[in-house]
């Protein structure tokens, strides 16, 4: 059975905090969770500091407000590049050194990158909050690098890119809609770029993009975990005040926009190693960020209620009446700076024709832009939703990827925590309309996965 | 387009749940661990916390895929698969609009020795839970039937439950939920099953772009006293982030891969250590001799004094962080059951991690790793597999 889990990263912005008192529930629960504190240093460092008192552990994270969508053409995959170079040292901390302290105390760390953002965490028991601070401020500005450990890095992407792309005819596929939806917006390039151009990426390339974009005031630091305001903020001026504002980096991010969308279009990838063809299907909508007020909800509802788990009207028309796939789903990707994506995946049973998949997605699209959603069933969905939120407030690091998701696609901390309220407050015709409106099919590109028939190249098996 | 990328990958599949249990534990949820036995005689080891308004339960039954009939692999698995298609008088749709209306999150899983459950709810909703489990749904496929029969029985159901319920409630809570349940499982009994001797090394031609490499070996059962040796050598040569020696020989030093990660997994009737990278065709044959020369180097010579310390640090350390979410302990506290592990083990494990010493570490790393490598290479590059088979350290 297929959950909007496997479909696609639906979180659009979730909140730590809900008054929880959905009509249809039959009991009502008021959670209030500590609002997270706010403050910015004159050089532009924006601070979030989120409690979690539960256990002696502190998450930091630094965002920085840039992706692969702000590389310059030709450089594609450089914001992931040089990702992967920020742990390879600075003068003050040589390479290995950030990772051997994050590991002497039992904590872990990592990266990553998106079309929006790149991100840096650590998680380690709080009195390490300092170390850790220390360091990630030196690597702000710090970083050295040099070929011997520059190239080698480059091999990994290459190899990184080999795992989860060219071993991946799902990824594949992935890369081709993509680049189809998006005619003129750079979210058309893979995060982790074109082969060809990982393949040029070098140290030069990496320093000239880092002090282009690593500045204090182009990121945002969350803390979140077992510590206090007053102790935190000391802690920043004292490792990230010294830290100059880069002034040429412009306060909004323009990119490139789409062309109204005028022609529905295809792509169709084969490969010897599909065993299962499989059908997706994105639509251009708008993101929390470029929505007009409650209409990124209304999709974050219509999501849920299209492709969200087993009562789902694609997995109920599609797999339980029509009997024709094995799965389906939606999701809806409303984290973004720029107009973003609606998915549906389905796969078909086998012998099942994709016109006949199509024709039930439609029909199911043409219902939902006609007729207002059922009362019981908008409910069910929003409290699906709205528990999302509550779920997230058991994991610190879960919480401290909302926020920074959020704040770094330009949301505020408010729009974070209203989200339960304004997805409470979505009606069915709202949901009608954002069906009738972004679910066009001149707004799509409908990607095949198939299996390639045609005779090998060679290589027999022995 | 969303998908994030990260540094580094996460272990990439193939290891079991078992993997969990070490890097687990903390501190204060540690000290608040209760045995609760319900009126009606089910136990769980449990957490109140009233922190976050949810419940996280975990729980499994033994025999899980080993409990498949012969010729049937998969029963365990489809029966996973159907739990959720009703119950009682609920079909299909009517029992997920009931979950779903409440957000409870109930999912099952078939793992080699266990039949497992988990469940994730909202607070309000822990009295309304009815009806999920307290019958057995009714399959009508005989197979699925018989396992079921087989299985799902309280003799050996484990239970974990960390969230805001109160003791009584939970009691009642756990009596309706596995009350019902036959007392006994009538579970086929497992023989132990040793791996393959290494070293021995297989290549498949397959037209990918990428050659996966996975190797092993036979590993160090739960309770063998030299667990504990074995898992804090393993941490060095291929465990935790980037200061595993395999990490920094083949990936950060020669940019052979990705991902390399190799691990140790244990199992109610075997053991084995397993790991596994990703490389590109031309130079698979160095990736292999790479790995295989670390695993030589490390069972004939064994960790520095360093390293040993430095993992130990690593692993002490890192129980507290393990367990700083509900799920997580539900997760961590039905593993050391499963493990049969005493329930103040959180507060005993840093001072087991503490008494390896070096001399330990050499001798666990001589015998788990001294024969070689298991290894399976596919993908295009044929040069690999013609290399000759190394041959075993013998070193006593």
């Amino acid at each position: 059975m297929s959950s909007r889990r496997s479909v696609a990263f639906v979180f659009a912005v979730l909140a730590s905090t809900v008054a929880f008192s959905t009509t249809g529930l039959r009991a009502q629960t008021t959670v209030t969770s500590e609002r997270p504190a706010s403050f910015t240093l004159d050089n532009g460092l924006q601070v979030v500091v989120i409690p979690d008192h539960r256990t002696p552990v502190v998450t930091q994270m630094i965002w920085y407000k840039v992706g692969s969508a702000d590389e310059t053409p030709g450089k594609s995959g450089l914001a992931h590049f040089l990702e992967h170079l920020m742990f390879k040292g600075t003068a003050r901390h040589p390479a290995g050194e950030f990772s051997q302290t994050v590991l002497r105390v039992g904590g872990n760390e990592n990266a990553f990158t998106s079309v929006d953002y790149t991100g840096y965490f650590q998680r380690v028991p709080r009195e390490q909050l300092p170390t850790m601070m220390e360091f990630e401020a030196d690597r702000m500005t710090g970083l050295i690098l040099k070929d011997e450990n520059v190239l080698p890095e480059r091999d990994v992407v290459l190899e990184e890119y080999n795992m989860r792309v060219a071993n991946n005819p799902d990824a594949r596929l992935t890369e081709q809609i993509m680049a189809a939806l998006y005619l003129n917006h750079p979210y058309g390039r893979p995060v982790i770029g074109w082969h060809q151009e990982i393949e040029k990426l070098d140290r030069e390339d990496a320093l000239a993009f880092y002090k282009r974009f690593y500045a204090p005031n182009n990121a945002i630091l969350i803390i979140a975990g077992d510590v206090e305001l007053k102790d935190v903020r000391p802690l920043v001026e004292k490792n990230f005040a010294p830290i100059p504002a880069q002034r040429a980096i412009p306060e909004k991010r323009v990119r490139p926009q789409e062309p109204t969308p005028a022609a529905p279009r295809s792509v169709t990838l084969s490969d010897p190693r599909v065993e299962q063809p499989s059908l997706r299907r994105y639509y251009l909508v708008p993101s929390a960020t470029t929505a007009a007020a409650g209409e990124s909800q209304a999709l974050d509802v219509l999501a849920q209620l299209m492709g969200g788990g087993a009562n789902s009207y694609l997995y109920r028309s599609l797999v339980i009446d029509k009997g024709l796939a094995i799965s389906a789903g939606a999701g809806y990707q409303g984290t973004a700076l720029d107009p973003s994506q609606f998915s549906i995946s389905v796969t078909p049973k086998p012998g099942v024709e994709f016109a006949q998949i199509e024709d039930a997605i439609d029909k199911v699209i043409a219902d939902l832009a006609q007729n207002p959603a059922k009362a019981e069933d908008l409910e069910r969905v929003k409290t699906q939703l709205i528990a999302e939120a509550i779920y997230a407030q058991d994991n610190q690091a879960t919480l401290a990827r909302w926020y920074g998701g959020a704040l770094t696609t330009g949301l505020s901390i408010e729009d974070i925590r209203s989200w339960p309220d304004r997805i409470r407050a979505v009606t069915a015709e709202q949901v009608r309309a954002a069906a009738a409106a972004w679910l066009d099919g001149k707004r799509s590109v409908t990607g095949y996965l198939i299996k390639d028939t045609a005779p090998k190249r060679e290589e027999k098996r022995s | 387009m969303i998908y994030s990328l990260t540094r580094r990958a996460a272990l990439i599949g193939g290891a079991c749940a078992a993997l969990l249990t070490l890097s687990s534990a903390p501190s204060q949820a540690a000290a608040k661990i209760q045995r609760l036995v319900s009126p009606g005689g089910i136990e769980a080891w449990f957490v109140q916390d009233a922190t976050v308004p949810l419940i996280a339960m975990e729980y499994a039954f033994g025999g899980g895929a080993s409990q498949d009939p012969p010729g049937k692999p998969g029963v365990g698995n489809l029966v996973a698969d159907l739990l959720d298609e009703g119950s009682g008088d609920l079909d299909s749709k009517s029992y997920h609009e009931r979950l779903d209306r409440r957000a409870i999150e109930l999912s099952f899983q078939s793992t080699r020795d266990q039949f497992r459950g988990s469940l994730r709810m909202l607070k309000p909703y822990g009295r309304a839970a009815t009806g999920t489990l307290d019958s057995v749904p009714k399959i009508e496929i005989a197979d699925l039937k018989d396992y079921v029969r087989r299985n799902i029985a309280k003799d050996t159901l484990r239970v974990a439950v960390v969230g805001d319920v109160d003791p009584d409630t939970l009691g009642k809570l756990l009596d309706k939920t596995f009350g019902d349940l036959p007392a006994k499982a009538d579970l086929t009994p497992v023989p132990d099953v040793v791996a393959a001797k290494p070293p021995q090394r297989a290549f498949i031609p397959l037209d990918v772009p990428q050659t996966v490499v996975t190797f092993g070996g036979p590993g160090i059962r739960r309770h063998d006293p030299d667990f504990m040796a074995g898992y804090v050598v393993n941490h060095i040569l291929g465990g935790g982030g980037l200061s595993s020696r395999l990490y920094k020989e083949v990936r950060e030093k020669r940019g052979l891969a990705y991902s390399i990660y190799e691990a140790l997994v244990w199992m109610e009737h075997s053991a084995l250590f397993i790991g596994n990278t990703g490389t590109r065709a031309d130079r698979a044959g160095e990736t292999v001799d790479a790995i295989d020369s670390e695993i030589r180097r490390i069972a004939t010579e064994g960790p520095t004094q360093q390293e040993l310390d430095e993992a130990k640090s690593y692993l002490k350390g890192s129980q507290m962080l393990a367990l700083d979410t509900s799920s997580k302990l539900a997760q961590a506290m039905l593993q050391y059951q499963l493990d049969r592990l005493p329930i103040d083990y959180i507060e005993k494990r840093n001072a087991i991690v503490d008494a390896v010493t070096l001399d330990d570490a050499r001798r666990v790393a001589k015998k788990l790793w001294g024969d070689g490598l298991l290894t399976v290479i596919v993908g295009r590059s044929p040069q690999a597999a013609a290399q000759p088979v190394t041959s075993p350290l013998k070193a006593n």
